[in-house]
């Protein structure tokens, strides 16, 4: 029997890059259904997280669980959007095409996507707002265009859980509510969410739990108990200031 | 001097002289120019040579050098254009242009002495042959003198600006502020590698050129720190590249100009094998010994992390480590040994615990590596 | 005479189109990869391979001699690979100097060779510079397999090379070898370009691999459409070059095939509706006053931006010359923008936008359906 209660299990994770440890020995339990943010200063290897959670950067230690399976048997069951920066926008391919991608994991190797992986895509991509755009080549989208056909996409992979990258970074403010409520509603659906966010800010507001994050996991937890001024302190060092005053009124800390 | 040591110094003065401005296309990545403009320049070549029927006509030199500057100019634009990529652009723009030459040459030049072969390849064997006289005096090979003043040229203009290069080199846009324009100092770059190309190419052919201008500053950043020293580096290994080709090329009788590049490229992965700090060998020989070390303060991190928490009791345990760990169980024992022997862990009732000493270390290791 | 001139014919063109097709459709990835020049190195790279394989075998049987090109090819591609990963020599270093060194490792052997009594070797210059009227053809034959060979690869694998090529990452999370695929991307193309180098000569193969897909880009939005169009383009300037030069006397192959090449290229940049210089020209014309103008007026922007809370905060000159294309009017510009009450000077150097201008700003972000860079 698969124990479902966890969505995604972390243990003693470390990471390094050329013997320059950027996560050490992180522990992380997310609760089916959570919808969690990673933060933490610049270089605190929060994207690391979740790449090394999906194996896309190797780890020097440590275990990955997925629904209480084994990361290799778990891996279908996440899915993942990079940060918007790190892609090749001047592609010759259109916004229905992106999303359709997402069907690929499921279609195997050599088979095609059809209509009904085209259906799929543009029903997500109508969960975003951008179903007028599905002809559009990917050159010409804005900012925060882009960034809804990469959530459309992982939309696409119906996958119970969700890993962003940084899916609010330079969006402008109509996407960032549009995709603010997305999360809302996968996180309705009892899908399990966790974002790598960098802004303290809208923490409480989006969020149930957050991980606070500095090369080791300086505490987790949901965003009342966990998103404290000494916390944020201790992840921030003297950097914190009077965005860490900002989070602590809002949480009543 | 024989002929054979009139080749080698004409080897050792090219290689210098590309050497020099070759520092600043490997620092700046944009080595492959290098490898555009010395293709590009052949259709300046080409029209120069029709025009004044002489291969050592500073006309040639002059039309070949703004070919070169032609290349970047189109490069640039379209880069600018941003339809095309910087690395397509540079595809794009040097097979025309060398196309272009070699038609004018087999359309308009045979029966005269200017092959593709040559300009391609280069033959230093020949270059002794064509002499430099001054009223009725041989003052040695043309190629040595026009190497030489472009070695020159270059050393000159290298010193004079130094401290644009530099910051140019470093950030365009810091130099952008202070004044400088980087493009002036990006066109003066390539200018000089254009004028190092032509000069090079009778003697020792595009291709060598290329090599000439990569292999030693890239083996000189394996081993240097400073861009002083780099250059330092970059001109003496030139030189060796160059005596050392030459010395094999004379032993096995086959191209100079191959057998230069081949000993710069040899040179270059003796360096990248055995250099002391950033060699393959280093790298490999510190891992070896870092990833147990390192292994030990990881150990001590997990430990520290679960210490006086109540999964200790199983996340300390030794039979269990590791699985917590992910590691295999032999080098977990190995790690924990070497933790022990450096009475950095202690072994209690099955578990295994930090000593004072090993909560030092691993404090210390987090703090040290964090941000 | 006539019939043997159209069968040589024939077999020219059909080997210079399959180089095209295949060179073009790799070439498309390679190039949407920013690995435009990697064909340059790998071609220049096979000389040794091929000088050895004749050193050894004496022959110059069309298969052999591609073995030995490719394998010398991908050795090459793997020690730009490990000179990249384990040192601090930037790629584009470590690929120019795999060419010269393992060319002018190629150039010691071939003049080894030339030492030798059998002078046969006459056949290996043509690599240099491609002499397709020498094709035989089981040359063609072995040509056209590998072509299809590598297209077939490539239509099977479609979905995967998209994923490497537009965000491997992604592919990676879908449990795809991505690091696999690479090398096997990197092994078609190889073979590609040595199924090209007796046709147009190992200087000039680059061109085969890059010029396509850079004209078939400028014309399509669609990958599917780009690569069918570069094979397109590469197969029929790889035929019109061997005709051409078939024909005309003293007129060597690989030459013309780039020059024809290169003409579609620059059509394509030119005419290319859409994208091209000209439809470019013709809007910018037609907006002249404000396209001149926007640049600076959201740079400011931009920068002010970064200045939350602070309207006021001015901004040199020098870094918007720094944001700006070189020889950019900027005095102009911001005396323009200044009359228009969309800019103000703040101290005597400084400047930044007015609330009008940022409203204007915001309004034409809201506005533009391209791409703000």
């Amino acid at each position: 029997m698969q124990d479902r209660r966890f969505a995604l299990e972390v243990e003693d994770l470390t990471v390094a890059y050329s013997d320059q440890p950027v996560l050490w020995d992180i522990d992380l339990t997310v609760p089916a259904g959570d919808k969690m943010a990673i933060v933490g200063p610049n270089g605190a290897g929060k994207s690391t997280l979740i790449k090394a959670a999906m194996g896309l950067v190797p780890s020097v230690a440590g275990e990955v669980r997925v629904f209480g399976r084994p990361f290799a048997k778990g891996r279908g069951e996440i899915a993942y959007v990079p940060q918007r920066s790190s892609l090749e926008w001047d592609f010759p391919t259109d916004v229905l095409d992106v999303v359709t991608m997402g069907t690929y994991g499921s279609l195997g190797w050599f088979r095609r996507p059809g209509a009904a992986e085209r259906r799929r895509a543009q029903a997500a991509l109508e969960v975003v707002a951008m179903e007028a755009f599905e002809r559009r080549p990917i050159a010409q989208l804005s900012g925060g265009q882009q960034q809804r056909v990469l959530l459309a996409r992982a939309l696409v992979q119906e996958a119970p859980i969700l890993m962003l990258d940084e899916p609010f970074q330079g969006v402008d403010a109509p996407t960032e509510r549009a995709i603010a409520a997305v999360l809302d509603r996968l996180s309705d659906e009892g899908k399990t969410v966790i974002v790598v966010h960098h802004d303290l800010q809208t923490v409480p507001e989006y969020f149930d739990s957050v991980l606070l994050l500095n090369v080791r996991a300086i505490e987790s937890g949901p965003v009342a108990d966990v998103f404290t001024e000494d916390n944020l302190r201790l992840t921030f060092g003297g950097r914190v200031g009077v965005l860490a005053q900002l989070a602590a009124a809002e949480t009543g800390g | 001097m024989s002929a054979e040591f009139e080749i080698l110094a004409i080897a050792v003065v090219t290689a210098v002289a590309a050497a020099l401005p070759g520092t600043y296309l490997v620092l700046r990545r944009t080595a492959m120019v290098s490898d555009a403009i010395s293709h590009a320049i052949l259709p300046g070549i080409v029209v120069a040579f029709f025009l004044t029927h002489d291969l050592n006509s500073p006309l040639l030199l002059l039309a070949a050098a703004a070919t070169g500057v032609l290349t970047v100019v189109l490069i640039e634009a379209l880069v600018r254009s941003r339809l095309v990529p910087e690395d397509a652009s540079i595809g794009l723009v040097f097979p025309a242009l060398f196309s272009i030459g070699v038609i004018l040459i087999s359309r308009g030049a045979s029966g005269v002495h200017l092959d593709t072969d040559a300009v391609l390849l280069g033959e230093l064997a020949f270059a002794p042959f064509h002499r430099l006289t001054v009223a009725g005096v041989d003052l040695g090979p043309a190629a040595l003198w026009s190497m030489g003043a472009i070695l020159a040229v270059n050393a000159v203009l290298i010193l004079l600006a130094w401290k644009e290069l530099k910051l140019a080199t470093v950030d365009a846009g810091l130099a952008a502020l202070l004044g400088f324009h980087p493009l002036v100092i990006h066109y003066g770059l390539m200018s000089m590698v254009s004028v190092t190309a032509v000069g090079a190419f009778d003697a020792v052919g595009s291709i060598l050129v290329v090599a000439l201008m990569i292999a030693p500053p890239a083996t000189a950043y394996l081993l240097a720190e400073r861009l002083g020293s780099m250059i330092g580096l970059a001109v003496a290994i030139a030189a060796a590249g160059a005596a050392l080709g030459w010395a094999a090329a004379l032993a096995l009788d086959v191209s100079i100009a191959g057998s230069i590049a081949t000993a710069c490229g040899l040179v270059f992965a003796v360096a990248f094998l055995t250099a002391p700090e950033r060699g393959l060998l280093a790298q490999v020989r510190r891992r070896s010994g870092q990833r147990l070390d390192f292994a030990v303060r990881l150990l001590l991190v997990h430990l520290l992390h679960h210490e006086g928490t109540p999964e200790a009791a199983e996340e300390c345990r030794e039979s269990g480590l590791h699985r917590h760990l992910g590691w295999r169980e032999s080098w977990t024992r190995r790690v924990v040994a070497k933790a022990r022997q450096r009475a950095l862990v202690d072994r209690r009732g099955g578990l295994v615990l930090p000593t004072d000493a090993g909560r030092h270390l691993g404090d210390h290791a987090v703090i040290g590596f964090s941000d | 005479m006539e019939l043997f001139g159209d069968y040589t014919l024939r077999v020219v063109a059909l080997g210079s189109g399959v180089l095209g097709a295949a060179a073009g459709a790799l070439g498309s990835f390679a190039y949407l990869r920013r690995q435009s020049l990697v064909g340059d190195a790998l071609s220049h790279a096979a000389l040794p391979g091929i000088a050895l394989v004749f050193l050894l075998t004496g022959s110059k049987a069309p298969l052999p001699i591609m073995l030995g090109a490719a394998l010398a090819g991908w050795t090459a591609t793997l020690a730009v690979r490990l000179v990249v990963r384990r040192s601090r020599v930037p790629y584009d270093s470590a690929l120019g100097m795999a060419l010269a060194v393992f060319f002018g490792f190629g150039l010691v052997l071939l003049t080894a060779i030339q030492k030798r009594p059998d002078a046969a070797q006459a056949g290996l210059e043509s690599f240099l510079f491609g002499q397709a009227a020498s094709l035989l053809r089981e040359d063609v034959v072995v040509m056209s397999l590998l072509g299809a060979a590598c297209l077939v690869a490539l239509a099977v694998l479609w979905k995967e090379f998209k994923l490497l090529s537009f965000d491997s990452e992604f592919g990676s999370s879908l449990g795809r070898p991505m690091r696999r695929l690479d090398g096997l991307f990197t092994l078609l193309l190889v073979v590609a370009v040595v199924i090209g180098l007796r046709t147009v000569g190992v200087v000039l193969m680059s061109a085969m691999v890059v010029a396509p897909a850079a004209a078939a880009r400028q014309l399509t939005n669609r990958l599917a459409t780009m690569v069918g169009l570069a094979a397109g383009i590469g197969a029929f300037s790889g035929v019109t070059g061997a005709v051409l030069s078939s024909v005309v006397p003293r007129l060597p192959t690989g030459p013309t095939i780039v020059l024809v090449l290169s003409t579609v290229v620059v059509l394509s940049l030119v005419a290319a509706p859409r994208r091209g210089l000209l439809w470019r020209w013709i809007r910018l014309g037609r907006l002249q006053p404000a396209a001149a103008l926007d640049p600076v007026l959201m740079h400011l922007y931009a920068l002010s931006q970064q200045h939350p809370g602070e309207p006021d905060h001015g901004h040199p000159l020098a870094v918007l010359r720094t944001m700006s294309p070189a020889g950019a009017d900027l005095d102009r510009a911001l005396a323009d923008l200044e009359q228009r009450g969309l800019v103000h000077t703040v101290g005597d150097t400084l400047w930044a936008p007015t609330p009008i201008g940022r409203r204007e700003a915001e309004k034409i972000l809201d506005d533009s359906d391209e791409v703000s860079p």
